[in-house]
Formats: structure tokens, sequence, C-alpha cells
């Protein structure tokens, strides 16, 4: 695998057993992603889009072919390897944002800190820091229940980012929220990917998204239908 | 780490966690309760016994056998001089046991009727009653369930029919002198009490004993001449046999108890995972191994115990203190159905019981946390995620 090469993904089949059969969900997946790359798989509903980035994630497995992301072979790894994997160079982000309702701002976004064992000055240094990134800093004592959509999806992106993880995934990070709150979202992330050289993986329909990225996969019906760079996303015009 | 986790989540959870808490410190309050009330029992009985009746233990003429009344006949003689010399410095006494008819009422009721030295002190019984001059009838003391069944009160006289040492039926007439509350039945039903130098009279066995009760801490004589020593726990046999009969009720109370505690941190744990499987999709998603969560919602389980026995502690240990002091009065005197009960039942509670209560029931709780925290270590990450078990 070429050192550039974040994801490299060959001859990727995924099939879920359903009734007495299989359901083919993903097939003949070729797929390379660069460091540094901002790429959304888009596509219909039921097309593949989350469980190519489960498999990606290394949260599904896939049936068949070669899955690299990182260096590590998701295909041959065990379920402990993957978890360190994501814990130490991936970051995830819903469309629910999934964050912990007992937890403060400050808590959910120290918690990949925690399970990588960094020392608790650093631990608040860095979440200081991710907070600001996404504009929270005023938020951190508040809990989840408390914060709108926006505020939480940006708390999900600074629990994502704290690590600083090489890969972040992002499943629908928008689907929740308003224009507005859209935009910022995605606005917050395109200057992470550009400062920090973290790569991003979206899956969304979401054509508010697409106009930020530099890259579309087209799924359709578990295929990959279409694979095109964009050299100058729109995103200037809408800023 | 998993601990600071366990802990924000268990303080983050707030008014559920302390409710949860609270139900499990109820149950806690139950087994120590219920438990002390037991030992309670048990050790109030055995005390009494030992207060009333065994003292320091007894030498008995070796052909007596208390359980087999036609014994009693031959069971009878001068004890050693060694015990001779305890019973002059008063750390002994004797007692002559033989059977008797008691006509009162017109009723005939077989008793058996013990001869005790009045003047002894060394077992809790109103002996110095029978001191009480009867006008040349038998003074005789009672306990109160056997004046009551009975019908006899103080003052009231009756026809007393025994078997002399030379095995001819006399009689004589008895009057009470004293009737006695005793918590022992085994001195109260189907017994009287009769001064000892008058029973060696009636019997025509002067100087003699059927058995020899002495104080505590006396040593065992050398010079027995087959009188057979009985130790304490000998004595104590058939108290210790009730109690063990009585064991698997205190056990199957103890494993209600337990269980209904259990049921409900087995329950809230599952409610638990099954309300927080996204979460537990979302730890897996940021890199937390499955042994890990599992580990986390069990800890959660235990500390949730922990806690209870805190607030249990706190909440219980007044109660615990004034019943352990004050006693708890009892509504019924079970005196009559054989059983040796206090009117104020005193519980223990030791540390033994706290200890081997709280030992217990953390290993209950942590097997109860981790067994269904184990379906975690099965759950897909991304049906975790989707909110879905399966
Ligand atoms: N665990 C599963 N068991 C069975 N079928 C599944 C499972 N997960 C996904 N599928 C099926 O695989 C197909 C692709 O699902 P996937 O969730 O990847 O779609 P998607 O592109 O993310 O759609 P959406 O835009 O609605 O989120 C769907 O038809 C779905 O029903
Ligand atoms: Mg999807």
């Amino acid at each position: 695998m070429s050192n550039n090469n974040i994801v490299e993904i060959q001859e990727l089949i995924k099939q879920f057993p359903v009734g007495g059969g299989f359901f083919t969900a993903l097939k003949d997946i070729n797929l390379k992603i660069e460091i540094g790359e901002f790429t959304g798989l888009v596509g219909p509903s039921g097309s593949g889009k989350t469980t190519l980035l489960n498999i990606i994630g290394g949260l599904d497995s896939p049936t068949q072919g070669n899955v690299n992301v990182l260096g590590i072979d998701l295909g041959s790894s065990s379920h402990n390897k993957r978890a360190t994997l994501r814990k130490t160079k991936m970051g995830f982000i819903f469309q629910s944002y999934n964050l912990l309702p007992v937890y403060s701002v400050f808590e959910n976004v120290e918690l990949p800190l925690i399970l990588n064992k960094v020392n608790s000055n650093e631990r608040k240094k860095l979440v200081e820091q991710a907070v600001e990134w996404v504009g929270l800093t005023n938020k951190l004592k508040s809990r989840p229940n408390m914060l709108s959509g926006g505020e939480c999806q940006r708390t999900a992106i600074a629990r994502a980012i704290v690590h600083k993880p090489a890969l972040i995934l992002a499943d629908e990070p928008t689907a929740n929220l308003d224009a507005e709150n859209s935009h910022q979202i995605m606005k917050i992330m395109v200057c992470l990917n550009q400062e920090l050289n973290t790569s991003f993986v979206f899956a969304t329909h979401d054509e508010k998204i697409m106009a930020y990225l530099r890259r579309i996969i087209h799924l359709e019906d578990g295929q990959i239908v279409k694979d095109e760079q964009i050299k100058n996303p729109e995103m200037g015009e809408k800023r | 780490m998993l601990f600071n986790l366990a802990m924000k989540n268990l303080i983050g959870a707030g008014m559920r966690t302390w409710l949860n808490v609270f139900v499990t410190a109820v149950s806690f309050f139950m087994i120590i309760f219920i438990s002390g009330m037991y030992d309670g029992m048990r050790s109030h009985a055995k005390q009494v016994t030992i207060d009333t009746e065994v003292a320091g233990g007894a030498y008995w003429h070796p052909k007596y056998d208390p359980l087999d009344p036609f014994s009693y006949e031959d069971a009878h003689g001068i004890p050693p001089k060694e015990i001779r010399d305890l019973i002059k410095n008063e750390k002994a006494f004797s007692i002559l046991v033989s059977q008797a008819s008691i006509y009162p009422n017109g009723r005939m009721i077989p008793v058996i009727m013990k001869g005790i030295e009045s003047t002894q002190s060394i077992i809790n019984l109103p002996t110095q009653s029978l001191m009480k001059e009867a006008d040349g009838l038998i003074p005789v003391l009672m306990g109160s369930s056997m004046a009551n069944y009975t019908k006899l009160k103080v003052g009231d006289t009756f026809a007393i029919r025994w078997l002399d040492a030379n095995r001819t039926y006399d009689a004589d007439e008895g009057v009470i002198v004293y009737i006695m509350e005793t918590e022992n039945f085994k001195v109260d039903m189907g017994t009287i009490w009769i001064p000892l130098a008058r029973a060696q009279t009636m019997l025509d066995m002067k100087n003699e004993a059927t058995y020899i009760t002495f104080a505590k801490n006396i040593s065992t004589v050398q010079e027995n001449e087959n009188w057979i020593y009985r130790d304490v726990n000998y004595l104590m046999r058939d108290m210790e046999a009730m109690i063990a009969a009585d064991e698997p009720n205190a056990r199957i109370m103890y494993a209600i108890l337990l269980a209904l505690a259990g049921m409900g941190i087995f329950n809230s744990q599952i409610l638990s995972i099954f309300r927080r499987r996204k979460e537990i999709g979302t730890l897996m998603a940021i890199g937390m191994t499955r042994s890990r969560v599992v580990g986390l919602f069990t800890l959660e389980g235990g500390m949730n115990a922990l806690f209870a026995l805190i607030m249990t502690l706190i909440l219980g240990g007044p109660v615990f203190i004034y019943f352990a002091t004050y006693g708890i009065p009892l509504p019924i005197d079970y005196t009559e159905m054989g059983l040796i009960m206090a009117k104020r039942l005193i519980p223990v509670y030791t540390m033994g019981l706290f200890v081997s209560t709280t030992l217990f029931i953390s290993f209950v709780v942590l097997v109860l946390s981790y067994l269904p925290s184990r379906r975690i270590a099965k759950m897909k990450p991304t049906d975790a995620l989707r909110g879905k078990v399966n």
C-alpha cells in the first residue's frame, strides 16, 4: 500500500444474512482514499453508504475482499485491534450526535483522551482546543440536553477531532440540522481538514454537504457507479 | 479509568441512580435486619438455657437419661466426695429427679418432680421461694405455662403422688408457693420444683441426687466414680439441634430476601443495557473494547450495590443500634409453643453478620451485574449504534 493511501479496498463484498439467504449490500468495491482527502460517499437510501463507512471504521467486517485502513488489514484483525485503531487514529460523527447524555460537553469531548490514557493536564488543554475549534467554549459545562442540535453536532465534532485522528468518518452529520447549522458544521470540518490534514469520509445524500466535497464517490445498489474529483468545490460561493 | 467513568455515569444519572440504590439498600436492610433477628433469637435461646438450666455443666448419675422417665427410678445416688465438696463450697448443687403425678382439681397430670437446693444461686430460678413456710405441705414452684395448664394459682393445694425408693406409692399435699415467669419451657412445662431435702425425705433417698449442676469455670473433678461429666456443649445439644433444624428456614428467608434484592439489581442492569445500547455502540465506535464496556457496566452495577450498602449503614445503622439496644417487642408469648423466646427480642448484629452479608451480597451483585453485561460482548457495534439488541 502506498504511503499516501489511508484507505485501500479491493474486491469488497458485503452480504447480510436475511431470512434463509443473503442480501448483498456491497459488491465489487475497489477504492483508494489518500491522506487529507475530503470525500463523500453519495447515493440513494439503501445504496450501502453506511455499510461501507462502517466497514472502513472496522465496526463491521467484510464478507469478502481486502480492506486496509491506516496500514491495518481489517479483515484479519481482531476486535480489540480494530478498537485500538479507532481509539487512536479515527473519529466518528453520527447523524444523531451520539453524545453521552449524562456527560457535560467537556466530559464528552474528553472521553477519547481518557480511553487513550492521556494525562489530565494534557486532556484539559486538548479539550479546550477542540472545543474552541467548534466554537463552544462557553458551553463546556452544559449537558447535551441543554444544547441545540447544531451545538450537539459541534460537540460531536470536537469529540471526533480531540485526539487528532488521521481519519474521520461522518455518517449523515447534517441530516438532523437546518441549512444554517449544516453550513456552519461543514465549514468547521473543511477548516480542520485543511489545518490538521485530517482525512474526512462522509456518507450523505445532502446537497449541502456535496457542495463542500472534493471527491464524490457515487454508490448505487452497493456498487460504485461514478468516482468524481471536484477541482473547485463551490463552498467559496456559499461562504 | 473504568472506575472514574462508572462513577461519572452513576452520579450523572442522578435521581435514577439514587432510586436504584435506595431499593437495593432496602433489601440489604431487610437481609441484615432479619438475619440479626434470627441470630438474636438463637443467641437468646442459648443464653436463657444456660442461665436457667445448664450453668457450667453437670455430673449425671450413670443411669440418668433425661429422655427416658423410667430411668429416673434407678438414677439416684450419693455423689462422689469431690463433687460433694463443690456443693459444700456452693460451686454446685444437687437435683433429684423422679416421676410423679399431681391431682389439681381432680385431674391427674403426670409430671417430673425435681428436688432442688433452694439456696442455690447458680442457675437463675427463684428457688428461694421454696424456703417459705408451708404449714407442713410440700412447697411447690412451677412455671407460668404449667400453672396455666393446671389452672393453679399461688396458695392452691393439690395431691402429689410418687414412687419412693422402696417402690411403694406415697402421696401428700402440695401447695403452690410461687409461679415463675420463665422463657425456658424445659424448666416450665411438665415440671414441678420442690425443696431438695423434702424430695430426699419423700423418696427415701437421703443425700442422694440424680445430677449435679455446677457453676461456670469449674475444673473437672478427678474421682467421679462413674458419674458422667456433661459439658455445656453436650447439654445444649438439643438446643443446637433445634437451631440446626431451623437453619433451612433461615436460609430460605435469606434466599428470598436475596432473590428480591438480586432481581432488582438484575432488572435494572438489563434495563440500563437496553436503554443505553446506543451509548454502548458509541463507546465501541470511539474505540472501547467490548470487554471494557462489559467491565464498565459490571462495575456500575457493583458500585450501585456499594452505594446501597453505605446507604443501608447510614440510614439503617441507627435503627440497628436502636433495636440492638432496646429490643423489638414481640406481640405473642411463644413459651407455650415450646419455644424459648424473649418478650422483647434483642437482635444480634455482629461484625461477622455485616461482613459476611456484605461479602456475600457483593459477590452476588457482581455476578448479577456481570451476567446481563455479558450480552454487550455479543453485540455488534453497528447494531448497538442503531439501537438494536440481538
Ligand atoms: N444489519 C443488516 N442486516 C440486513 N440488512 C442490512 C443490514 N444493514 C444494512 N442492511 C441493508 O443493506 C442495504 C444498505 O444499507 P445502508 O444502511 O448501508 O444504506 P445507506 O446507503 O446508508 O442508506 P440511508 O441513506 O438510508 O442511510 C440496505 O438495503 C439495508 O437494508
Ligand atoms: Mg445510512
